[in-house]
């Protein structure tokens, strides 16, 4: 009598493709096969050369104009977003929501029908709430494409994207690797969708490290995780060692007693790295709380890669916003109304 | 209200769970009361007859919990609105919680709820007294005129009383007056914050969750205070099987208690949340199969004995958020009878019990004389063709709410005649 509900992957996937399996919103991993997360790395690898070019610009986004909407600050990810945009050639509006409209009560609704009216083209969104990109996506005009910068705790997947580009750059590829992802998974956006994408890309194994106030209910049989509370066990053979950053909140929140007993038990020591592979990389979204999440001779050390991980970004963000707005194009032209010219794809 | 006519039911298979009649024949009604059933009784004289054959015909739906939102939430829905349909959903008595505003703590507010329900004259409304003043959880209302007041039963709506002290001298107060607590059990620590079921769902979404725990201690610290007071308390709306068995452990004893659950809890599970679906954000949250199941088993087993809407219309902008924004609840007035007769299709309960859970049981629970179809009691009565179906949509809900997450799914069963104290206040065929 009462169908099945689709589920969250096939939702997302309909939600983020168009008919053909292009890709029109970029809201999260779920529900995005192999191909497409292949698709987007190398995308992006074409795009780390545009850095190193006199002129640092192709003209992909010519005449399209990006917002990008943050509703909680961040100056790292709105900056790199921004980047990435002006790099493609869109011009590019910067809204801090946080301190403008709905402070004055205005809905998000609200907004999102203000801005489309100046003909936005596509919506960078940066949301507190777990599920705002969706909601977003579902409300927007048609012709407008929405890239999820994090919204709660749900997803934050050019992060995630980034993070497997640096992983394939060093280790070639996802098969059989083991990857360890350590800290606050509970709470952390960056985690699920590294997750997903590491599960979808076909690794062996993902591993989460932490104690069980910071591990989601459920999270072996909902993420396809295998969870670990003791740190060295889950370091032993790892070729991954994915940080995440720990909130302060936790401890005032009741989630850990201090930081000091955090560390002393999931801080990461030179020590406990000779427990992984001989050739692990470490991996931090940033920014890093020396002494907390590791100590800072690992930071430093000669696996970390963590300042790959910033250069990364500005590339894999510029392939997704580029492809985002080439299905756009295929849109606007279907629908009979004037999109740019292709340009030649980068 | 205007005199009741002479009514004839012809033919119908009428069933009276209460009396535990099943089977074909006429039911006849005047001034406003069950006059007779087979032969009319002598020098009847209908002023109209109503053909039921092929039809189902037995007493008004009794519903423990609907809000109608008014006073204090008219851009959501009114009494007028809601009890237009609640009569669309074969519903005559139906029960509100007091979280109203302000509140159901004084005479005043439910005699104008009483009030503007006998105005319209669409459905019996009972509304549910504030256990405490404000719902603040920390002073007890004035039950007594309360329960002057026409209120049946005293209830804190889903507001946990936290200081167990304050609720073990509220139902103490409450049972000097006869009077049944409504509670919603729920440790507010534990669930505070948490949007949705703690599992899986919750942790693919990324949202904050309410784990079970929530519920099985609430139901052990009011079946421990239940138990220490001698108090009658009613469980409103259980949502997990370890409160299920403990509350059958309960009842095995003799304590008087007794539970409800929604209808859509013995469907839906936390599944219904992918896509960040807003309209499946409710309280008690979907939970899992398991529980669902244990829910059912509960229900077929008579521990609970009534199964309820718990209807919450919403504006439509109330959903239009980002998930953790909107407001809980879904409308489901007119889903109630439909979702339990498709438990009688999946062998969960016969018939005559599952007409038992939305009929006699609620109304033994209200202490109120309806729900039943013996001669010389009230003539509310539901004639509903088992076999129609339809599609939940805009097009076919009567209440102002169209928040729910049944929206495009087929029921079968619908209601194609109701009378409220001997009048016909739907007509399927009028609408």
């Amino acid at each position: 009598m009462i169908p099945n509900s689709p589920s969250q992957p096939a939702q997302a996937a309909a939600l983020q493709l168009d008919a053909d399996g292009n890709l029109k919103h970029f809201l999260t991993l779920d529900g995005l096969d192999r191909a497409l997360l292949t698709d987007i790395l190398d995308r992006a690898e074409g795009f780390l050369g545009v850095a190193q070019q006199a002129v640092k610009k192709v003209p992909l986004c010519r005449g399209k104009i990006i917002a990008n909407l943050f509703f909680e600050t961040s100056t790292r990810t709105r900056t790199t977003f921004e980047l990435a945009a002006k790099r493609l050639s869109a011009d590019v509006l910067n809204l801090n929501i946080s301190t403008s409209a709905t402070a004055k009560g205005e809905t998000l609704l609200d907004t999102l029908r203000n801005l489309e009216a100046m003909h936005v083209d596509m919506f960078v969104v940066r949301h507190a709430d777990s599920g705002a990109a969706h909601f977003i996506a579902t409300h927007a005009a048609p012709s407008v494409a929405v890239i999820n910068a994090g919204d709660g705790c749900y997803a934050h997947p050019t992060q995630a994207m980034l993070d497997m580009f640096t992983i394939r750059a060093h280790k070639g590829g996802f098969a059989g690797l083991t990857v360890a992802i350590i800290g606050d998974i509970l709470h952390s956006r960056v985690a699920r969708s590294q997750i997903t994408a590491l599960n979808t890309l076909g690794v062996a194994e993902v591993r989460v490290i932490g104690p069980s106030t910071l591990i989601p209910a459920r999270a072996q049989q909902a993420l396809g995780v295998r969870v670990f509370h003791d740190l060295r066990a889950g370091l032993r053979g790892v070729d991954v060692i994915i940080l995440l950053r720990l909130q302060h909140e936790r401890m005032t929140g009741g989630f850990l007693p201090s930081e000091h007993e955090y560390f002393h038990l999931f801080g990461l020591t030179e020590k406990r790295l000779s427990l992984a592979a001989p050739d692990v990389i470490v991996m931090h979204p940033g920014p890093i709380n020396r002494g907390v999440e590791m100590d800072s001779s690992v930071a430093d050390g000669e696996r970390s890669v963590i300042l790959e991980q910033v250069s990364n970004g500005l590339a894999v963000r510029m392939a997704v916003m580029s492809m985002c707005i080439s299905t756009q194009n295929l849109w606007l032209r279907a629908a009979g109304e004037t999109a740019p010219a292709e340009a030649a794809d980068a | 209200m205007p005199d009741s006519p002479a009514v004839s039911i012809r033919g119908g298979r009428v069933i009276d769970p209460a009396a535990g009649l099943d089977e074909v024949t006429d039911l006849h009604l005047a001034d406003g009361a069950i006059a007779g059933l087979g032969p009319p009784p002598a020098d009847f004289e209908p002023q109209r007859i109503i053909d039921a054959t092929g039809l189902v015909v037995c007493p008004g739906l009794v519903d423990l919990s609907a809000r109608l939102r008014q006073p204090g939430c008219e851009h959501k829905a009114t009494v007028a609105s809601e009890t237009r349909a609640a009569a669309a959903a074969g519903i005559t008595t139906l029960c509100c919680p007091p979280d109203t505003l302000p509140p159901v703590d004084t005479p005043a507010v439910a005699q104008l709820i009483r009030q503007l329900a006998e105005e319209r004259g669409h459905a019996r409304v009972l509304p549910a007294g504030a256990l405490t003043r404000g719902l603040d959880g920390e002073q007890i209302s004035e039950m007594a005129a309360l329960k002057l007041a026409g209120c049946p039963v005293m209830s804190n709506a889903d507001r946990p009383v936290r200081d167990t002290r304050v609720l073990r001298r509220a139902l103490e107060y409450a049972s000097t007056y006869g009077l049944c607590t409504f509670l919603h059990p729920a440790d507010a620590y534990l669930s505070e914050g948490g949007l949705v079921h703690e599992g899986r769902m919750a942790t693919q979404l990324g949202l904050p969750g309410i784990p079970e725990a929530a519920e099985v201690l609430g139901v052990a610290r009011d079946l421990a205070l239940a138990e220490q007071t001698g108090a009658r308390v009613h469980f409103r709306g259980l949502s997990t099987g370890r409160a299920t068995a403990m509350l059958a452990e309960a009842r095995s004893r003799r304590l008087p208690v007794s539970a409800d659950v929604a209808a859509h809890q013995l469907w839906l599970t936390e599944d219904a949340l992918a896509g960040f679906n807003a309209d499946a954000r409710l309280i008690p949250p979907l939970r899992t199969a398991a529980d669902r199941d244990a829910l059912r088993a509960a229900v077929a087993a008579g521990e609970i004995t009534a199964i309820c809407s718990d209807h919450q219309p919403h504006e439509p902008d109330a959903k239009l958020n980002p998930f953790p924004q909107t407001a809980p609840g879904m409308s489901a007035l007119e889903t109630l009878l439909p979702l339990v007769l498709g438990l009688v299709r999946e062998g969960v309960l016969d018939l005559c019990d599952a007409l038992a859970c939305i009929t006699c049981h609620p109304a033994a629970i209200l202490d109120r004389p309806v729900g039943r179809l013996q001669v010389g009691a009230v003539a509310d009565v539901c004639v509903f063709d088992p076999e129609a179906r339809w599609v939940v949509g805009d097009d076919t809900l009567v209440s102002r709410g169209r928040n729910t997450p049944l929206r495009g799914a087929e029921m079968t069963g619908r209601v194609r005649f109701t009378l409220f104290a001997g009048q016909v206040v739907f007509d399927a065929a009028a609408v």
